[in-house]
């Protein structure tokens, strides 16, 4: 047999199918999948309006009374509860692939898909109860 | 030695940006993005001042925002690749997103260092 | 008649048509039929003239592997009655180039498949006479999964990824280096570092995890690629700290 086999990248008889630019719109799961890379736009969102909170508590009461008043605009609503459904398909994709891309042993065993996704969402509960506890008490 | 390639660097930010957005983001958001403003939560100005000028809160958001811009960045970067089929502009695409990721980043600490 | 089904069959005979047409097929519906069942009924009773590939009926050679209603599939794994009460649609695997009717043409796949030297690979053969090299089931258990793959290359045809960059390694080459990185009597991981941490190897991936949705016997391509590159991320920083000793 030859060693290299001679491979012609265009043959003229060969049927070539392109992939369309609309090719996430083919399958649901080509959907969710554009959706969950699309979330990215929603995280920078998110980092952009917490900088200018901050902002706005460095400019005193005054200026911080400014920014809630801006953040309670019919559109800065709209966006921000947007965000929040794209930040939460964010957390529960990245939960359910991480078993994937990472194997936990312990005593030698593989700890199960399930036990890493689920210990993933206690995590996900407890950090976020701190946060708000944090926020809102004291 | 071959010349480095960034990859596995960039993937790192990603992914560790990944972990903390996916845990911390959906509550603040939907503290200050509709909690506040809908009035279902009546946090102080003052408590938050006090709790802004706290270095570990600063450590805090400097972290969080900064890995957050460098996974979407990275995120995107690919989005564009893919859904818009427009690889030939990676270099444009990769000044974009993560050029924007930095500077997102210089503002953040110049915000931080700024706190009265 | 319920006992029979439609089959609307993607046709490309490139002496006489352009491009490909659907021609339609009135199959007997036996429960016992997969999909390829009613294409050899097509060939031995009604056309002749219609191609495709496939050998051993039973999903270890890896040769039907075939677009379903729009799925990559097996056919000799996807039952007639599945598709009841038809038609079905039965289309080459995408992301390749046809060759006529429902073969594709794989040699892309085939050099692929050995750029990333799927094979043990040791530093230093010890002499027969020193015996077997042994393995606990322990570190069987640690790759055996990958190594399940038959090249059927449906999840070739299910990534977008390689649909939209050919020169993309691809999920199963991917998966199968990642199964000799990954045998405790390998060597090889170095030797293959270069080629999966480039661009078009494992940084290419997006983690669709389509590939691991299409797989017929549950390797997880995705599962694989996504742990290398903990693992090059993790090699990255420690040349930095040991920026001789590694190379």
């Amino acid at each position: 047999m030859n060693q290299t086999p001679i491979y012609t990248e265009f043959h003229s008889r060969w049927y070539r199918r392109r992939t369309s630019t609309y090719w996430w719109l083919r399958r649901p799961s080509y959907l969710a999948f554009i959706l969950r890379e699309l979330s990215s736009l929603f995280v920078a969102w998110f980092v952009i309006f917490t900088l200018v909170q901050i902002q706005a508590l460095s400019q005193g009461a005054e200026g911080y009374q400014r920014f809630q008043d801006w953040s309670k605009q019919p559109v800065v609503l709209i966006v921000n509860l947007i965000a929040l459904f794209f930040v939460v398909f964010h957390a529960i994709t990245w939960f359910k692939l991480a078993p994937q891309a990472m194997v936990i042993r312990l005593h030698g065993k593989r700890v199960p898909a399930a036990w890493i996704a689920g210990s993933n969402y206690v995590v996900w509960a407890l950090a976020s109860a701190l946060v708000a506890w944090i926020i809102l008490g004291g | 030695m071959a010349k480095k390639s960034l990859e596995p660097f960039l993937w790192t930010l990603f992914s560790a940006g990944g972990v903390l957005a996916a845990l911390l983001i959906p509550i603040h958001l939907f503290l200050f993005g509709l909690a506040v403003p809908l009035g279902w939560a009546h946090p102080s100005y003052e408590h938050l001042l006090s709790l802004l000028r706290h270095p570990a809160t600063q450590g805090y958001f400097f972290v969080l925002c900064t890995l957050a811009l460098f996974h979407s960045a990275h995120r995107f970067r690919y989005t564009l690749y893919d859904g818009l089929q427009i690889k030939h502009l990676n270099e444009v695409i990769n000044v974009l997103c993560y050029g924007g990721a930095i500077v997102g980043s210089v503002w953040t600490v110049y915000l931080l260092w700024r706190i009265p | 008649m319920s006992d029979t089904i439609i089959l609307h069959v993607a046709r490309y005979r490139p002496e006489i048509e352009t491009e490909p047409t659907f021609q339609e097929y009135q199959t007997p519906c036996r429960k016992d039929w997969v999909v390829l069942d009613a294409l050899n009924y097509i060939k031995d009773k009604v056309d002749g003239t219609l191609s495709y590939r496939w050998s051993c009926r039973m999903g270890i050679c890896g040769s039907c592997g075939m677009t379903v209603n729009g799925e990559p599939k097996l056919t000799c794994a996807a039952f007639l009655t599945d598709y009841a009460p038809g038609p079905v649609r039965v289309e080459p695997l995408r992301n390749f180039p046809i060759v006529r009717d429902l073969v594709i043409e794989m040699s892309d796949f085939m050099r692929k498949l050995v750029q990333v030297k799927p094979w043990l690979i040791r530093a230093e053969e010890k002499p027969l006479s020193e015996g077997e090299y042994l393995q606990t089931p322990e570190e069987l258990d640690e790759y055996k999964q990958f190594s399940m793959c038959i090249n059927c290359m449906l999840c070739y045809a299910a990534c977008p990824v390689y649909g939209l960059e050919p020169h993309f390694i691809g999920p199963a080459a991917l998966a199968l280096a990642q199964r000799y990185n990954l045998d405790s009597r390998d060597q090889g991981g170095r030797e293959r570092m270069e080629l999966l941490s480039d661009h078009t190897g494992i940084w290419g991936c997006t983690f669709v995890g389509e590939c691991t949705k299409a797989c017929p016997k549950s390797v997880d391509p995705a599962a694989a690629i996504q742990r290398y590159k903990l693992k090059a991320a993790l090699e990255w920083f420690k040349s930095f700290l040991m920026p001789r000793g590694t190379s």
